[in-house]
């Protein structure tokens, strides 16, 4: 079943064709990679799904929904979830209360201003048990601030997957960390979002990730989408070998 | 802010002792000392309310003095025109009128955020400022409008013929007993899911909006919070000093909420309180014992940005938290 469909989706800034007239689909329950070199549109893509910016012609359904115009606040309401390339945390707020926070406004709990957030457990809870997931709970109470760059991918990733999306976007969640790092970091994710049973978009730029994690992928380039297929395939694509993975 | 604070243990640790020597004050100390106090601590109910925005929510106004001068002349209106002097209805009247500019006001206002939030809400309260000048039939113009002592509670407590002594007391517990609800009502507020989103907007703007927090929403209600905050403490402050001015509405008055919340610390939750305070205090005496009083309190602000950057209270927390955890010999 087709959990989110794009139609002729066009971006421009200036004279660069961010997006341009993009067909992409996603299926329900699969995990696949969004691959492309820098400037290919696929950040824009995304922006564009989850409302951080606005398309220029072309439309978006979800769940067979027009959602073009919808704001951020109604995209997430209806399932679309997203982390971010550079991490985006409350910083000085505790790697708990970065959790809560998402599992509050999920329930819409955040318009309650005279009841105590630590003394609502169920939320509390829970948010534990998402922390134990990506394997942060002995840092609970630490500031996000202080937490290390693959510490904080994951709970990146583990605030938006708080969320229950239907369909998740993960900005190269392994960027910026170290190569060692990088497989125990997508082990966790992937697990957590298969378990979930969630439907997962990743952009990545690391080859050796998206060949290993992820059944398919969508490689763009100059704001089109190149090829559309299994690792295998892409791997045998000419024009992917010849314009993002350098060779021939 | 220390997520481990939220706890009402701990608060009643550190506020019953206070409330305690707070309760005593008007037995042992002289009226106008008490008098003093009581003025300390109406400043602190509009510091309190203005950290909502700056240490919770991010936002430095520069536009306060709207509200708590909205909560004066509410004040001196319902004097003037229903002549009525009791203190519920300046209450209640305050809160209603400055919920009623911080709602307009904010519908402009959190759209921004930075220095254009900043200039917008000096501007703003520069506009009430100059319609309180010029519009003097209705308010007296420079030379304000008088608010004579009222009754408390009903008329159960009718105000009394010697004014100081009014004041330090039964008006000393009036306020006090106000300012202990405004106090833990702010704590609620802080610690619950609406606080943890504004400090989420705070922190990251963008990242609040992807886990589904109506950002201007949210801070247009921290704004009225904060608004009506200043507003009450407005009508507060109106019996104490038996007459309004514009010189309230100016920006400069605006200047001191801000000075009493970094004097104490934005990055706590008592800051503020003991800001408003020592503010209170600093002016009296300087303005008492030199004619350059304004020279003093620049001195220690800028002495304050520079050595002090967390304020008083914070400056506080930090040695505390240090030799708590410094190695005992």
């Amino acid at each position: 079943m087709s959990l989110l469909e794009t139609r002729q989706l066009t971006k421009y800034f200036g004279d660069t064709h961010a997006v341009d007239h993009v067909d992409f689909r996603v299926t329900e329950g699969e995990v696949l990679a969004l691959i492309g070199s820098n400037g290919a549109g696929k950040t824009t893509l995304v922006n564009l799904i989850s409302g951080l910016i606005r398309p220029d012609s072309g439309a978006i359904r979800f769940l067979d929904r027009d959602i073009t115009g919808a704001s951020i606040h109604e995209k997430i309401a209806a399932g679309i979830a997203r982390s971010f390339q550079l991490v985006n945390l409350f910083d000085q707020l505790s790697t708990l209360d970065n959790l809560s926070l998402a599992v509050f406004a999920r329930e819409g709990k955040t318009r309650k201003l005279f009841s105590l957030s630590d003394a609502d457990t169920a939320v509390r809870d829970e948010a534990m048990t998402v922390l134990g997931q990506f394997g942060l709970a002995g840092k609970a109470e630490m500031a996000a601030g202080g937490l290390s760059q693959g510490e904080r991918k994951l709970l990146d990733v583990a605030v938006a997957y708080a969320l229950r999306p239907r369909l998740l976007f993960l900005d190269e969640p392994t960027s910026g960390v170290s190569t060692r790092e990088k497989a125990p970091i997508m082990d966790v994710i992937t697990s957590v979002v298969r378990a979930g049973k969630i439907t997962a978009v990743i952009i990545e730029h690391d080859m050796d990730v998206v060949f290993t994690y992820c059944p398919r992928i969508v490689a763009m380039h100059q704001g089109t989408i190149l090829a559309d297929g299994t690792p295998d395939e892409i791997r045998g694509n000419e024009q992917v070998t010849a314009n993002l993975l350098g060779t021939r | 802010m220390n997520p481990l604070a939220a706890s009402p243990a701990r608060l009643a640790r550190v506020a019953l002792p206070v409330l305690a020597a707070l309760l005593v004050v008007p037995f042992v100390a002289a009226p106008y000392q008490t008098v003093l106090l009581c003025y300390g601590l109406v400043f602190a109910i509009a510091a309190l309310g203005f950290n909502l925005l700056l240490g919770y929510t991010g936002l430095l106004s520069f536009g306060h003095s709207a509200f708590f001068g909205v909560g004066a002349y509410a004040v001196a209106l319902i004097v003037k025109y229903l002549k009525i002097s009791s203190m519920e209805a300046f209450v209640a009247g305050g809160i209603l009128a400055s919920a009623l500019v911080a709602g307009l006001f904010g519908i402009v206002c959190v759209r921004y955020t930075r220095i254009y939030f900043g200039i917008l809400t000096l501007a703003l309260s520069q506009v009430l400022w100059s319609l309180a000048f010029k519009f003097f039939w209705v308010t007296g113009g420079s030379d304000g409008l008088r608010v004579p002592t009222p009754s408390l509670l009903g008329a159960a407590i009718p105000g009394r013929t010697d004014k100081i002594a009014f004041l330090a007391n039964r008006y000393y517990f009036y306020v006090l007993a106000i300012f202990v609800v405004c106090v833990a009502l702010m704590w609620v507020i802080v610690h619950s899911p609406f606080g943890k989103a504004l400090q989420a907007i705070r922190d990251n703007e963008t990242r609040a909006e992807f886990v589904g927090v109506q950002v201007h929403r949210y801070r247009w209600v921290a704004f009225v919070v904060s608004g009506v905050y200043t507003g009450l403490a407005g009508a507060l402050w109106v019996p104490l000093n038996g007459l309004t001015t514009p010189d309230i509405l100016h920006w400069t008055f605006s200047g001191k909420i801000v000075f009493f919340t970094v004097l104490g610390g934005f990055q706590t939750f008592f800051g503020p309180i003991v800001g408003a305070v020592i503010y209170n205090y600093l002016e009296t005496y300087a303005v008492g014992h030199t004619v350059y009083w304004q020279l003093v309190l620049g001195v220690v602000l800028v002495v304050l940005v520079l050595v002090l950057p967390s304020g008083v209270v914070g400056t506080a927390s930090r040695l505390g938290l240090w030799r708590r955890r410094a190695p005992s010999p």
